[in-house]
């Protein structure tokens, strides 16, 4: 498989009143052609962020730093406004977690979605139109044509989704990136729209970037994945090995807090995290993770931490090897 | 504390019987009037001690339930006994003292401007309960009770975390010392490493103080880690009610099917669930005939679209289909 989006380094920052928040601080991620990289978190970990620094869709007022960042063989690191916009909607696109915002409201869907072939790839309104029927019944919506008349506010959540991936996949992208895209949904629709996605990846062969606050779903549709904390990766891996044998006191956590359904311990303690995630604001010295870590040292507070292992699974704790034992080479 | 008796496993707290409400819509200038069945006939019991577990997707009424529950709305049909008393003929202070509620939102459900202090001791000045000493130790008390530190009393609520903030909401509904406590999706807004702090205080507040609970959610895994017994709703009516070890090991009604197997736990080898049922989703201003499931569920026999299914008892289990043996 071949590199298809290398960033590295990625640091987002803002302006805020009492000095800079700090909100994503020096990730590196790689998505390989056709692969599915799961990237979790909780709320303020950096995971949007990261999602819409992809896409060139940060405010403004954000500070953008990378020291790599390459797409598709294209460096985009100093790309502009311009060149991110053709891109957008053409070889990479977006899902949102709540399509009645990502949607126009006083549009209808069948406006929406043939505008971006047009406007992308000089289409007629014929052949736009053509591609839309298809592929509204390529997401498993029934009577197309009638679809797309409507608008949005006529329709479903779990079929506005379906029209926002219809809608990504327009101008067949090398990239989606969808952000809590079934978080909105209720969880029998969850599964349809995950498996959509799963069949539709295998058909087209686009690589997907699956953002989520649920390791459930995370592990279920994603090839690697990337969990953070605080705006930094701390662990990253197959989905066997980042999952299976978590590296990372974070990772652990946030598996033991999750309620697991038929394992004899209905009623039990859950193993809930102590304490708060640190004020990003400001420099943040040694492990973020430290004050709520229970294999915490005086050390961790002052290492110069760096991701260590290879692409299959690496973590950002320094005391993972006398931990959890080394892991095999290569 | 000597004149309380302890309690006997079975006495029924909370007694629902053939609830109805509906709400009427869109009586616009143009627009015919449309009518919205949000619970639809529930019967339901809460003994002392349970944690009554409500799971069912959006727009199924379980919030309206809630509020049904808390005397908030009162229900189009049928009644709500709390200890064989009528919720509709017990005056709204006493109403508040016998059942408390805890919402999702902890940002928009506390008083910005009040103290946490003072946002916990009001309900016993609502209620005319103690001096201002004895409140202030009652205060004290259901604090460290909920897990917050005393240095918090003077904290406003935007200088707390979401789960602390849940906490105050908890305490708040604790602090009158309320026979029940209906809780309408209360970690929902929260992060898992904070949900599981909230469960794991609702647990432990049900094993100190006997606490009764109706916890309402839409995530099954919750329901279930939580819960002593479940009822899941589906378009406005119990499909399906048993002890929670029952319905999870043995669900009967196939809706409830589809939900469990629609629990996304981590598992890397387990890959997704094929879909059984149909996703579309019937509007609820139009449900289907018979069973109002049918039109989504893999075994429909003729039955299903004319005849409406009644919860009846299977085995260990009371559950409203035709197929259900």
């Amino acid at each position: 498989m071949t590199t298809l989006l290398e960033i590295d380094g990625l640091e987002v920052s803002f302006p805020v009143a009492q000095g800079i928040l700090r909100a994503v601080r020096g990730i590196s991620l790689t998505v390989d052609r056709g692969e599915t990289l799961g990237v979790v978190g909780e709320s303020g970990c950096g995971k949007s962020l990261t999602a819409l620094a992809i896409m060139g869709l940060l405010p403004p007022r954000a500070n953008v730093v990378t020291r790599r960042f390459t797409f598709d063989g294209e460096d985009l690191a100093n790309a502009g406004e311009a060149r991110m916009s053709e891109l957008r909607g053409d070889r990479m696109a977006m899902i949102f977690q709540e399509p009645m915002t990502a949607l126009n409201p006083t549009l209808t869907i069948g406006l929406q979605l043939t505008e971006v072939l047009q406007r992308h790839r000089n289409a007629s309104a014929k052949e736009a139109r053509a591609r839309a029927l298809d592929l509204l019944s390529r997401v498993g919506i029934s009577e197309p044509a009638a679809r797309l008349a409507q608008y949005p506010h006529q329709l479903s959540g779990g079929l506005r989704q379906r029209v926002m991936i219809a809608m990504a996949l327009m101008c067949a992208p090398k990239l989606i990136v969808a952000d809590e895209p079934t978080t909105a949904l209720d969880v029998t629709i969850q599964a349809q729209i995950l498996n959509l996605l799963r069949e539709l990846k295998a058909e087209t062969g686009t690589s997907l970037v699956f953002i989520s606050h649920d390791l459930g779903v995370v592990s279920r549709i994603a090839d690697r994945i990337v969990v953070m904390y605080a705006g930094e990766v701390v662990e990253t891996g197959t989905r066997a090995n980042v999952l299976g044998i978590p590296r990372h006191p974070y990772t652990r956590a946030l598996l033991e807090c999750l309620p697991r359904p038929h394992s004899g311990d209905r009623g039990g303690h859950l193993g809930a995290i102590p304490g708060l995630v640190p004020s990003l604001i400001g420099p943040v010295a040694g492990c973020a993770f430290r004050t709520r870590c229970t294999f915490a040292t005086p050390e961790c507070a002052v290492a110069n931490l760096n991701l260590v292992g290879t692409k299959a699974h690496a973590t950002l704790c320094r005391r993972a090897d006398e931990l959890w034992g080394t892991l095999p080479r290569g | 504390m000597v004149d309380c008796e302890p309690p006997s496993p079975d006495e029924v707290l909370l007694d629902v019987r053939g609830v109805s409400h509906q709400f009427e819509l869109g009586q616009g200038l143009l627009s015919r009037k449309r009518t919205l069945r949000a619970v639809d006939d529930v019967s339901l019991t809460v003994s002392r001690g349970e944690i009554l577990g409500v799971v069912g997707e959006s727009g199924c009424g379980k919030s309206t339930l809630a509020r049904i529950l808390l005397g908030i709305i009162a229900p189009s049909r049928g009644s709500v006994l709390l200890q064989g008393r009528s919720l509709s003929s017990l005056p709204r202070r006493e109403l508040a003292r016998l059942v408390q509620p805890v919402f999702q939102d902890p940002y928009s459900s506390l008083n910005p401007r009040k103290t946490i202090g003072e946002i916990l001791e009001l309900p016993l000045r609502v209620h005319g309960i103690g001096t201002s000493a004895e409140r202030s130790r009652a205060v004290a008390e259901v604090m460290a009770q909920v897990g917050l530190a005393d240095r918090l009393r003077g904290a406003l609520p935007n200088q707390l975390s979401g789960g602390q903030r849940q906490r105050v909401a908890i305490g708040r509904a604790l602090v009158v010392r309320p026979q029940i406590v209906i809780c309408d999706e209360p970690t929902s807004a929260l992060d898992v490493s904070v949900q599981a702090q909230i469960l794991n205080l609702l647990l432990d507040l049900r094993k100190t103080f006997g606490l009764t609970l109706v916890f309402i959610s839409h995530n099954l895994a919750v329901v279930e880690h939580l819960s002593t017994r479940v009822a899941v709703m589906y378009l406005g009516r119990i499909v399906e009610q048993a002890d929670v070890d029952t319905l999870f090991e043995t669900p009967r009604h196939p809706y409830t099917q589809t939900l469990l197997a629609s629990v996304l736990t981590p598992d890397p080898y387990a890959g997704l669930p094929q879909a059984t049922a149909s996703d579309v989703m019937p509007s609820p201003m139009a449900p289907p005939t018979g069973c109002t499931f049918h039109p989504r569920c893999p075994y429909t026999e003729t039955a299903c679209n004319t005849e409406r299914p009644v919860l009846r008892q299977v085995d260990r289990t009371l559950v409203a289909c035709h197929l259900a043996k």
